[in-house]
């Protein structure tokens, strides 16, 4: 018996907020997310105690969870969402806000991301990220996600012939979109030149295509489209979500996110195919992963995203925009918030917020999420269809 | 690529900050610790699932198939294709800080599991067939290194898989009993294995066994003056050789054959703890705490420490119950040294043979261990970086027993 799904109907995402991003911080994650929530607040006009529901997502809130944290901020949400899925975890977040919302389990969820970075406590976090890191990655080198992906960028290479200046066309294209992003910590041009001749971190992996860790957070909030308009807010709508977890378990080494399962589906919901997409917002801790959202999501085949970025260019006025803000490569890596990040952007271009990098006239967004590097692949993989509202 | 032949190393310059130990990270989950426990004792074993047969990797507490949670451990080959590699240039902890850059791989064992491991300089680029090696780490638990699938001429000389191992190549030895069968095995064997100095402990030099001369004798042995039973003695050892020793192998032992109500008094007794058990306490007091500085040292840094305990130390043998009480109480104190020079990276390497053919064991029937194949095998030990060891077959026969059942054998005991 095959179901329909129940469309996202008369669900609206608003209120973008982003917490500028510091290299380091003192503060602890409840400071900055509880910045995000108040400005969420004071974006969207609504009081503390109109927030009926609370997802969150973060690294370092350890010992508390979500839970801890609404006592921490004064909430008493009657749904509460704690989100453990690291760059899946916008994704995941909106779609499960989003049937809060739909069904009345809530009538307005604030998602917020957020992480500290204190001097260190990368390492720290990298020591104790799960089970199997602990007991089978980190002793080994203690290399961090660095070392993990690049076994997944060196295979790719061996196995589809992609050159170092792919992956460097695609962070010199986000470098120049980031230049015109306010919260982007990268505030000077990159050339190819540069990105090839940076210092090597893990081979093939030089300086440019690793994230740079930092502190901040990211928020928006999930209404009834009647609300939002009572509100007197913009937002955009729903227009098809997905998300995965561990798939293909039996691949000896990842050259597949998990999208691949699900993006049928995905575009079916939303009524639209990977051509009608106007801007994309793809999960970039490593450009690599990049190229797996291309191929995972329906833009090329399997193993043709080197063709893809060689036959394209990825500015805000390029043939195929993508990760306009700049990404987490020109941005920052704020932890969680990494997560959040490409969501929260793709609802500023629909809503036409997004200041200097405004796609002009986008109607469809797609947001993509990957997470959680548990032992040798990531597990999390999610994605969304946000549209313009009508 | 090939692997330099390890060269004998230049004095220290004492001008050179001394490199303080530091070590891997080393925590594990309880099913992890399944791994280094095989590992300590020279096996290579992964998880398999008692119903359906499912071999897994990393360690998990049910089986990722079945959910069975009658979860085994398998004996493995290592044979497996190195599918990805790395070399990383930067490491976030101090430990691999100092060996960066440092190879990495993922290697696809033929059981259809992915491994991520270290990878030995002269293992081939991806993709090629590797053979996947399991060692202690520094920190004492179970770690991997992706070989080629030949042998060549200075594969154990690589200096990543040193770090795993305490090759007797080029480094000091201190021996406490020289004047015993297996003192004179063991000076033998460590000069053969490249040992650069042994210094070969007499407590009696007025008394020494026939044929001592030619262990005295022997290229890079000094005989030192060393009573374990005597605190001022090991001190006086300790002030003048302490500070250079990189293994140190503990064979002194007082062995007496009896019962513990057969005869009155107890000075049989206190004599054999004097050495077995409170002689290994001295000499921790005395050497421990250089050894530990130096683990980091230099290139040939302090490594090792090897007790020569008894397989009797697991289960008392009635007819030499003072003994085997006096080994129990060493193996004991072993664990508490182990888990003290730990911090350093010092290797506490813990031998536990059968009747050793000397002149205390003459009424014991064969098969008895003969010297020589006690000292081949704390060398091989060593080279392997193994944790504990149970040489000969009456010591593989009594430790098969032991783990099946410690109960079982100890009435088996009373029959011999």
């Amino acid at each position: 018996m095959t179901r329909t799904r129940t469309r996202y109907d008369g669900v609206a995402v608003v209120a973008p907020v982003t917490i500028p991003y510091v290299r380091y911080s003192n503060q602890d994650a409840h400071w900055f997310l509880a910045r995000a929530l108040a400005a969420l607040l004071k974006s969207s006009g609504l009081k503390k105690d109109q927030i009926d529901g609370l997802g969150v997502s973060s690294f370092t809130l350890f010992p508390d969870t979500a839970v801890g944290l609404t006592q921490h901020l004064g909430v008493s949400p009657r749904w509460l969402d704690h989100l453990p899925f690291g760059g899946a975890s916008g994704v995941v977040g909106l779609r499960r806000a989003a049937r809060a919302v739909q069904n009345g389990d809530a009538d307005i969820v604030a998602c917020i991301a957020g992480d500290a970075n204190h001097v260190d406590s990368f390492r720290r976090n990298l020591a104790s990220f799960s089970r199997f890191a602990r007991d089978a990655v980190y002793p080994f080198g203690s290399g961090g996600p660095n070392a993990s992906f690049a076994f997944l960028t060196s295979h790719y290479m061996r196995r589809h012939g992609a050159e170092p200046e792919d992956f460097g066309k695609l962070c010199v294209a986000q470098r120049d979109n980031a230049l015109r992003f306010p919260h982007a910590l990268f505030k000077k041009p990159l050339t190819l030149d540069e990105y090839l001749d940076a210092r090597p971190i893990a081979d093939p992996l030089k300086l440019f295509d690793c994230v740079m860790p930092c502190a901040g957070a990211e928020g928006f909030l999930v209404m009834l489209e009647e609300r939002a308009r009572h509100l007197g807010i913009p937002y955009a709508r729903i227009a098809g979500t997905i998300e995965r977890h561990n798939a293909f378990p039996d691949d000896p080494i990842q050259e597949r996110g998990g999208w691949e399962l699900d993006c049928d589906d995905l575009y079916a919901q939303a009524g639209i195919g990977p051509k009608d997409i106007d801007l994309f917002e793809a999960y970039d801790d490593y450009p690599i992963i990049n190229c797996l959202q291309l191929e995972g999501l329906g833009f090329c085949r399997p193993g043709e995203a080197p063709n893809f970025i060689r036959n394209n260019t990825f500015s805000i006025e390029g043939t195929f925009p993508f990760n306009t803000s700049g990404g987490q490569l020109s941005v920052g890596q704020a932890g969680a918030a990494g997560g959040f990040l490409g969501l929260v952007q793709a609802l500023r271009q629909l809503i036409d917020q997004a200041g200097k990098t405004q796609v002009v006239g986008a109607k469809h967004a797609l947001v993509s999420g990957f997470g959680m590097i548990n032992y040798d692949r990531g597990l999390c993989s999610g994605a969304a269809i946000l549209g313009r509202a009508a | 690529m090939t692997t330099d032949a390890l060269k004998r190393p230049p004095p220290r310059n004492p001008i050179l900050p001394l490199r303080l130990p530091t070590l891997p990270p080393g925590s594990r989950s309880r099913a992890a610790l399944h791994l280094t426990a095989a590992v300590a004792e020279g096996r290579f074993e992964l998880q398999k699932c008692h119903d359906c047969g499912q071999i897994q990797y990393p360690p998990r507490d049910a089986c990722t198939a079945c959910l069975s949670v009658r979860l085994v451990w398998q004996p493995i080959s290592g044979e497996g294709e190195l599918i990805s590699d790395t070399v990383l240039h930067h490491s976030n902890e101090l430990y691999y800080r100092h060996l960066v850059p440092l190879r990495l791989g993922l290697v696809r064992l033929k059981e259809n599991v992915t491994v991520l491991s270290l990878l030995h300089k002269e293992c081939p680029a991806a993709t090629a067939p590797v053979r996947l090696r399991a060692h202690l780490d520094k920190a004492g638990q179970a770690t991997f290194i992706a070989l080629p699938t030949i042998d060549t001429p200075n594969l154990a000389d690589d200096r990543i898989l040193r770090e795993m191992t305490s090759d007797p190549k080029f480094r000091k030895v201190l021996i406490t009993d020289a004047n015993s069968a297996t003192g004179h095995a063991l000076c033998k064997a460590l000069v053969d294995a490249g040992a650069d100095t042994i210094w070969a402990g007499v407590a009696e030099p007025w008394k020494v066994r026939p044929g001592f001369s030619s262990i005295a004798d022997l290229p890079k042995v000094t005989v030192v003056p060393l009573d374990l039973t005597d605190n001022r003695s090991v001190q006086d050892l300790a002030g003048s050789v302490g500070a250079k020793v990189d293994i140190l192998i503990n064979n002194a032992e007082f062995h007496r054959s009896s019962g513990i109500s057969d005869r009155p008094g107890t000075e049989t007794a206190r004599a054999e703890m004097e050495i077995n058990y409170l002689g290994m306490m001295r000499l921790a007091q005395s050497f421990g705490p250089a050894m530990r500085a130096r683990a980091a040292d230099s290139s040939v840094p302090s490594t090792a420490w090897v007790n020569i305990l008894s397989i009797y130390a697991l289960s008392s043998l009635p007819s030499q119950g003072t003994f085997c009480a006096s080994k129990a109480a060493a193996l004991s104190l072993s664990q508490t040294l182990r888990a003290e020079m730990r911090h350093a990276g010092i290797r506490v390497v813990n031998v536990f043979p059968g009747p050793i053919d000397d002149e205390w064991t003459q009424l014991i029937p064969p098969p008895k261990l003969p010297p020589a194949a006690l000292a081949k095998a704390v060398v091989k030990a060593l080279q392997d970086g193994v944790e504990d060891i149970y040489p000969g077959d009456v010591a593989q026969d009594l430790f098969k027993k032991w783990r099946e059942s410690a109960k079982a054998l100890e009435r088996e005991m009373w029959g011999q």
